[in-house]
């Protein structure tokens, strides 16, 4: 398991979105609402290959960050965090390599097993990409307000850093 | 934000004033983006965002820093709606304790907007080019998949079959009326039909491709702008040349089979100019769709060519008046499928310069066209009950006035909304479905009755 603040954590498994920054090739900050799916090691995001400008990215530099900010997202919680991770892009199966993580999107989006039941409707959309991000920092405002310093945690994992 | 690459700064900075929080990032000292939640105040005007300083968190004034908006709507058990996110990027600068960022460009998606198929649609290139760099790391093609069914599904457009099914199965039970029915050949008939349909809609996906027509549409919709199955690289080009090649051939092969067996000269006209109507859709040099005149040659294929040509196979060539004047509200309707099928592809079709008659028509008048033709296929249908050219209890077709006048209102508020559209073109289609249902449903009342009671006529 991945030591990350426990609040953070169920920050990650309530939230129906967070932000993905990535770093473009000229070194500037691009960011994207995804769904963030945690299974307690890696935050996990995945992304259509319609929209695979910040797979390029992340190919690119591996250095991401995940945001959680938007109390409506999280049920009306008014903490935020911040996730600074390496992430790695698994592609190996656009088809269906990525609904190995199904039952925890369908938690937070369960249409998305209908959508995909019909996924000749939209066949390009379920050709998709998993984001696996592995924490290395993270920052808690326990009352959501930037002016007052972040709680910091440096994350130890199992992986070598 | 219709276009989500070329939002200008201060329109950024205007979407961005919408959200009640922004989110300030920008790229650390150690490589890894921070993201911090803060309240800025914004003057689009000025082009500036200030917002106060993040405790414990450098702003650093090197280098680009970005503020984001971004919105979601939760629904329980379902997910969320409401998709929207802004990102303004610029140079930030202390400023009287606090930091001002002066907006250079910006960057977003609404789905109010810019509806999510549309955005998909708009990012297919995106797509290619992604398949393309994993084809060349791995030394091998890697390409999108579709199971075989929902393949042919999606390629072929089986469900539009109906338009073939309808008039064939009217054209047979007609001839059954008249005292001629043979199944193997109305099997065949049907079946050598349909090849000729599916030929049909696979070589309007190789000549819209190839003209550009499907590429310029970013609003396709399960009814309209082709199957698509070229465009996200499901299927190539020449693949889909090749079956539509082959569904020709099957359907020659079985036209061969019934002129050798139920042959006429009615039978071999009709076989020809089936042909000709069908590939010159879409195929130079007579291209029908592309000079605005698709509706005529669907109204011909699917109406009187169809349907005659069923009655010939089974009467052995003899030719009536009745499956005529049966055809002429079948293919009305049929023609009227495509007329509105067409109405959200026009603004990629006029690219294409391909001149379907909503391209050429204002929205009035192509509403009045519709409203016009429909009203046609039932007088047509009255008229020739009055005449006795057709059995009374053709009138069943009435029952379908309703879905009629449904599709016909609904057009005007839908008719820049392609995706609003769509469910009107999908009671368009069960309109020209049930309309041929309730006919073949008049021809068993005959057959039944003329079976039970053949002193009663059915005709005024």
């Amino acid at each position: 398991m991945a030591d990350i603040p426990k609040p953070v954590a169920e920050l990650l498994e309530a939230a129906l979105v967070g932000e993905l920054t990535v770093v473009d090739g000229d070194g500037r900050p691009v960011t994207y609402p995804l769904i963030p799916l945690w299974d307690g090691e890696h935050v996990y995001m995945t992304s259509s290959i319609l929209f695979s400008r910040k797979l390029e990215h992340i190919h690119g530099n591996a250095k991401v960050s995940v945001s959680i900010t938007d109390p409506i997202a999280v049920g009306g919680r008014h903490d935020r965090a911040l996730i600074q991770g390496d992430a790695r892009v698994i592609d190996d199966d656009p088809h269906g390599g990525w609904e190995r993580l199904l039952p925890i999107w369908e938690a937070k989006e369960p249409a998305i097993v209908a959508f995909l039941k019909v996924r000749v409707a939209l066949p390009l959309f379920f050709e998709r990409a998993l984001i696996e991000v592995t924490p290395r920092r993270v920052l808690y405002w326990s009352d959501g307000d930037a002016s007052t310093a972040p709680q910091e945690t440096l994350v130890a994992t199992g992986e070598a850093a | 934000m219709r276009s989500t690459d070329g939002l200008d700064a201060r329109t950024g900075l205007d979407k961005l004033a919408t959200f009640p929080y922004q989110i300030a990032t920008w790229v650390g000292d150690d490589g890894y983006p921070v993201s911090v939640a803060v309240d800025a105040r914004i003057s689009p005007i000025e082009l500036v965002a200030r917002f106060a300083g993040p405790a414990g968190l450098a702003v650093p004034t090197d280098r680009e820093v970005s503020l984001t908006g971004s919105h979601i709507r939760p629904q329980p058990g379902y997910g969320y709606d409401e998709r929207r996110h802004v990102t303004v990027w610029g140079r930030a600068t202390a400023l009287d304790g606090g930091i001002a960022l002066t907006a250079e460009r910006a960057w977003g998606w609404d789905e109010s907007e810019v509806p999510f198929f549309e955005y998909s649609e708009r990012s297919v290139g995106q797509s290619r080019k992604y398949f393309d760099a994993l084809s060349v790391e791995r030394g091998t093609p890697v390409r999108p998949k579709l199971s075989l069914g929902f393949l042919t599904l999606r390629a072929t457009r089986l469900p539009f079959l109906t338009a073939t099914i309808v008039p064939v199965v009217l054209g047979i039970m007609i001839a059954a009326t008249h005292g001629s029915f043979d199944l193997v050949a109305a099997l065949l008939t049907i079946i050598g039909a349909s090849f000729v349909q599916l030929g049909l809609n696979v070589a309007n996906d190789v000549f819209d491709t190839a003209s550009g027509a499907d590429d310029a549409n970013v609003t396709p919709t399960q009814f309209s702008g082709g199957s698509r199955v070229i465009q996200y690289g499901l299927v190539s080009f020449r693949r889909m040349a090749t079956i539509a090649t082959v569904c020709y051939l099957a359907a020659g092969a079985i036209g061969l089979i019934l002129l050798a067996t139920h042959g006429s000269p009615a039978l071999l006209v009709i076989g020809v100019l089936g042909f000709i109507v069908s590939i010159g859709y879409t195929a130079p040099p007579l291209k029908f769709v592309y000079r605005g005149l698709g509706e005529v040659a669907v109204a011909l294929g699917f109406g009187p060519m169809m349907l005659l040509g069923a009655y010939v196979v089974q009467t052995g060539g003899t030719l009536a008046w009745e499956p005529f004047v049966a055809s002429i509200p079948v293919a009305l309707l049929a023609a009227l499928i495509l007329y509105v099928n067409e109405i959200p592809d026009r603004r990629g079709d006029a690219i294409a310069g391909k001149r379907t008659l909503p391209v050429r028509f204002s929205r009035t008048t192509v509403i009045a066209g519709y409203d016009v033709a429909v009203s046609a296929a039932y007088v047509v249908l009255v008229l020739a009950v009055v005449a006795g050219i057709l059995p009374v209890p053709v009138l069943l077709m009435l029952m379908t006035i309703p879905l009629a006048l449904r599709v016909s209102r609904g057009l005007m508020p839908y008719y820049d909304n392609p995706y609003g559209l769509m469910s009107i073109m999908g009671v368009n289609v069960q309109l020209h479905l049930r309309a041929g249902l309730l006919l073949a449903a008049a021809y068993a009342i005959v057959l039944i009755v003329g079976a039970v009671a053949p002193e009663v006529s059915l005709f005024i």
